[in-house]
């Protein structure tokens, strides 16, 4: 991040020097592709051979069943709202955690890593109890006729737990970047704080929040401990495409757990080029700004 | 997945400095109730529930549920398989790192992008790629079986799958830093007789622990608490093929809540040790870096 090596007479003549003096090139580099390909590249390539080689009828049959459909459905929709709750509430707590002192913000900012770092196993248990209708929100639910555990508002509540990092954690550096003179300057032209807000922060953070909204996406679509348990499992209703491939291995479909698969990994593979093209995107315009 | 381009250890921090920001009070006061009001309902009721159901019977019941054998073999497993994972880990990132950081080769973004690669594979689908390959029908299945090796359904899947999941944690820490740092104090102890070896371990490792411990941390966190992608490689043999969250689940199911609830709070605790650890260091490289200006090799004394 410092300036001078990033003048491009001074990285020419480090990169000619580095190659010369440097050692162990060949070997760190040797390795990483070595171990890349054994615990990463080659494994994953199983998944395609397999679907590639699979008949084409068997693969179609098992996407398109009924109970395959549902549960995309619910994944993508739930996965979708999820990441929409946490764009809105996950602006609002980075823009707590940036802008406002309060007693006790780091520990706040700590703990936004939670579901990073609590298995996804115990937030699913600890999920599922609290949100279950003898559970201490869940009961309170229940009041109202909203069933929340075992239906797929459940669903959207676990996804939302294990989103929530990547929106704020993806804004707050975005929120730290932004330069005060201008929204002074704003506020001093006549823009109103909602004005500022509207036409000078959002559009400063939205590559930001679209990673973030992006991100959260991904990480929903593939999620499976913390689910689980709140879903209820029931087919067409609350299965999520995951658990459908285990299901199927159970089953020992190998040929469909691979075509379910292969579809959920093309989808995430599309979100990751998605995902880049924002961070191109968003460090264009900083570079531009 | 968390794919910001920086790596987070290195991100500005100025809080403290725009707190005069405009917003009028109520504004202020509405956004800070929101959003704790929702940390609160997503994050602090769930995780105090855990402690509050492991302990619902009494200290007692609790500290029993860890007398149990299959509880302690699971801890066991978590402990062995973490203990593999991690430092091999370890080693590929330091690799993928001096590789990366240190030299110019075409390709290069590639390379990152595929170690990225495993944060954007489903848990689930992690695991199912090691049956496809080493399962009865995968393709190395049939000789593996010949050979009376036992992969899936056994440790060594477990640790595989593990591995997986865990790969890029810290190399994606390691790469951006030492990318920062550059290699001219690399350079100037080799210029000054330091050996490849004494430069990695006296030049380049201390200028990279806080990033490297932060990697670890993470990447031990993740390795402990995975249950997707173990949950397709285990055969869940009690007492032989369950790792902690596997066994947190067979103790749900059967409604033994105090029990999954118990050592589920073992594994919440090691994610509050997690957390706080890495707030820790995250603290320490903030306070180096604005101690020192990143440009001053002060290690180059201790070398020569």
């Amino acid at each position: 991040m410092e300036s001078p090596p990033s003048s491009p007479a001074f990285r020419v003549g480090v990169g000619r020097r580095r190659r010369s003096v440097l050692p162990g090139f060949g070997l760190t580099l040797g390795y990483t592709m070595l171990y890349l390909s054994l615990v990463v590249l080659i494994p994953l390539s199983a998944l395609f051979f397999k679907t590639a080689t699979a008949p084409w009828e068997h693969i179609w049959e098992t996407v398109s069943s009924a109970r395959v459909l549902a549960s995309f459905r619910l994944t993508l929709g739930a996965s979708f709202v999820a990441a929409l709750i946490n764009a809105v509430f996950g602006l609002g707590v980075a823009w707590m955690l940036v802008r406002y002192t309060f007693p006790g913000r780091r520990i706040v900012d700590a703990v936004v890593d939670l579901p990073f770092a609590l298995p996804t196993a115990v937030s699913g248990i600890a999920l599922t109890t609290v949100y279950a209708p003898t559970g201490w929100i869940g009961r309170w639910l229940e009041s109202w006729g909203i069933k929340a555990a075992f239906s797929p508002l459940g669903v959207t509540i676990a996804l939302t737990f294990i989103g929530l990092p990547f929106v704020v954690r993806t804004l707050q550096p975005a929120l730290e970047d932004l330069d005060p003179e201008v929204e002074e300057a704003a506020a001093s032209l006549g823009a109103g704080r909602w004005q500022v807000f509207r036409y000078v922060i959002v559009p400063a953070i939205l590559p930001a929040l679209l990673t973030g909204f992006a991100l959260a996406f991904a990480r929903a679509l593939g999620e499976y401990g913390s689910v689980v348990f709140i879903a209820g499992n029931m087919p067409m209703k609350t299965e999520i495409v995951p658990l459908l491939i285990l299901v199927k291995l159970e089953q020992y479909d190998y040929t469909g757990a691979t075509a379910i698969a292969s579809v959920m990994l093309a989808l995430s593979f599309l979100l990751l080029l998605s995902i880049n093209l924002l961070q191109w995107w968003s460090t264009r315009r900083q570079a531009a700004g | 997945m968390a794919g910001t381009a920086k790596s987070r250890l290195t991100r500005r921090r100025t809080a403290a400095t725009i707190a005069g920001t405009g917003d009028p009070a109520w504004v202020r006061w509405s956004i800070c109730l929101v959003s704790l009001a929702f940390l609160g309902l997503f994050l602090a009721v769930p995780l105090a529930a855990v402690f509050t159901e492991a302990l619902r019977k009494g200290v007692g019941a609790y500290l029993e549920s860890f007398q149990n054998r299959d509880a302690l073999a699971a801890i066991r497993l978590t402990l062995l398989v973490a203990g593999i994972a991690v430092p091999l880990n370890i080693v590929f990132g330091l690799a993928a790192s001096w590789a990366i950081a240190k030299f110019e080769f075409r390709g290069k973004s590639v390379l990152i992008t595929l170690i990225d690669l495993p944060f954007a594979v489903s848990p689930v689908i992690s695991g199912l790629i090691y049956v496809l390959l080493f399962g009865l029908q995968g393709w190395l299945g049939p000789w593996l079986a010949a050979h009376h090796i036992q992969i899936i359904f056994a440790v060594p899947g477990i640790v595989l799958a593990t591995i997986f999941v865990t790969f890029p944690f810290v190399a994606r820490e390691l790469i951006p830093l030492m990318q920062e740092q550059g290699t001219e104090e690399e350079e100037a102890a080799l210029v000054l007789g330091a050996s490849g070896w004494q430069t990695f371990w006296r030049v380049t490792l201390p200028n990279v622990k806080w990033g490297l411990l932060y990697g670890v941390i993470l990447c031990n966190a993740r390795a402990m608490g995975e249950f997707g992608a173990v949950s397709v490689v285990s055969g869940h043999l009690r007492g032989q093929t369950n790792t902690m969250p596997l066994h947190v689940e067979i103790l749900y199911n059967e409604y033994n809540f105090v029990a999954a609830f118990a050592v589920a709070s073992l594994l919440a605790l090691l994610a509050l040790v997690t957390l706080v650890l890495k707030a820790i260091v995250e603290w320490r490289t903030q306070r180096e870096s604005t101690e020192l200006p990143a440009s001053t090799p002060t290690s180059l004394q201790e070398v020569t």
